[in-house]
């Protein structure tokens, strides 16, 4: 028999949640050694770039505009745009490219 | 003494309030200042919120699609979403409800999925000064989404609840009403702006990583090695076959383990790291 969907959904969000609570209970202050401050410096950049590449280019119909985009964004965010603006230039750039690829 | 000294105490209590400045006045105008303070930063991250709500819409859009395969209503999945706010985890559940898993399968799969989280949140409380109050703590990991972590570390300072909070509130309705009109009319949007509003969020990715890299060469290093071991991972079929939260995780553990042990950053280096990051004006919750 299937679970009632609602205990379902609390169960999943509480799990969840538990996930992003556990170091925050645990962790009382900075850690001081030099390896685990090393690695958690590095933790941030280097998750969201695994989690950008090459899903990025996976997302959008047109592959090749979903690359555009990356290299779009990746200069945009170097010369200093603020967050909004490079997420803004990456959804252009694909809207108008695959517009363009559409008429060929 | 004592007594001496309690009268001076009441005395000086006296001439304060004569003077106009009683130390009850003056708590009031700190704690005046420091709720503009929390509403300034709130609003803040209300702001930094809505790009991240409208990148949540498209992919909630097409989790509601696949949500409604799984026999889910528009409420359920708005509930599901507004409580969870886990994308790839969400598809997790959803569909393993959709195979009749019980709720232990349910708790292990999505311990898994999120496992990320307790990796962000670690980064997050490394960058809060000892002392910092456990309501502070949760409220910051409470908030925790891939985007919300992102624009977070982006930000200079500790990390602050108010401003979590803040990208929360505008962010994750968005993403529960993505979701429940998904389910509810699988085409209103064009394939053409979906497609266009999936990359939001990977633009929000770069704009917190590509400026980090340009400062610091160990983190241009870092990211260029993600980029490539995260192509190679889901070329490779054996590892293209894990989910892409498990292969998240474990690229996340070994490249940061690798740039840690051969390039370890000096205690006191700048950057925004945790022990350099000065404790923020009227910080308590």
């Amino acid at each position: 028999m299937k679970p009632n969907i609602y205990l379902y959904i609390f169960v999943m969000a509480f799990a969840t949640w538990c996930m992003r609570v556990i170091p925050s209970l645990v962790m009382k202050k900075p850690i001081q050694n030099r390896f685990a401050q090393s690695f958690l410096y590095y933790v941030p950049y280097v998750t969201l770039a695994v989690m950008t590449f090459p899903a990025m280019v996976q997302a959008t119909n047109e592959p090749l505009a979903g690359a555009a985009a990356l290299i779009v964004g990746i200069f945009a965010a170097w010369f200093g745009a603020d967050l909004i603006y490079v997420a803004l230039a990456c959804c252009v750039t694909v809207f108008v490219l695959e517009f363009l690829t559409g008429m060929m | 003494m004592g007594r001496d000294g309690a009268r001076q105490d009441r005395e000086a209590e006296i001439e304060r309030k004569k003077k106009g400045y009683g130390t009850i006045r003056r708590d009031k105008r700190e704690t005046e200042e420091s709720r503009i303070n929390r509403i300034t930063v709130f609003l803040e991250g209300v702001r930094d919120g809505f790009p991240i709500g409208l990148g949540y819409f498209a992919v909630a859009f097409s989790l509601g699609i696949a949500a409604r395969g799984y026999g889910f209503t528009p409420f359920q999945g708005f509930l599901a979403s507004l409580l969870t706010y886990a994308s790839a985890g969400q598809y997790i559940g959803f569909s393993i409800y959709a195979a009749n898993a019980t709720l232990l399968q349910l708790v292990i799969l999505t311990a898994i999925t999120n496992l990320r989280y307790i990796l962000m949140g670690l980064a997050l409380n490394q960058r809060m000064p000892e002392g910092t109050s456990l309501g502070r703590r949760m409220l910051v990991g409470s908030c925790i989404t891939d985007e919300i972590f992102g624009v977070t570390i982006a930000r200079p300072g500790v990390p602050d609840p108010w401003f979590t909070f803040g990208a929360l509130c505008t962010a994750v309705p968005m993403w529960a009403a993505g979701t429940a009109v998904g389910i509810s009319m699988g085409s209103i949007l064009p394939d053409s702006v979906v497609s266009a509003l999936s990359v939001a969020l990977f633009g929000m990715f770069l704009a917190v990583i590509v400026p980090q890299a340009r400062r610091d060469k160990k983190v241009l290093a870092a990211v260029a090695a993600s980029f490539a071991c995260s192509y190679a991972a889901s070329a490779i079929p054996a590892a293209a076959s894990l989910s892409a939260g498990t292969r998240t995780i474990i690229l996340t553990v070994s490249i940061s383990s690798f740039f840690a042990l051969a390039f370890p950053r000096d205690a006191g280096e700048d950057g925004t790291d945790a022990g350099t990051a000065a404790p923020e004006k009227g910080a308590s919750v």
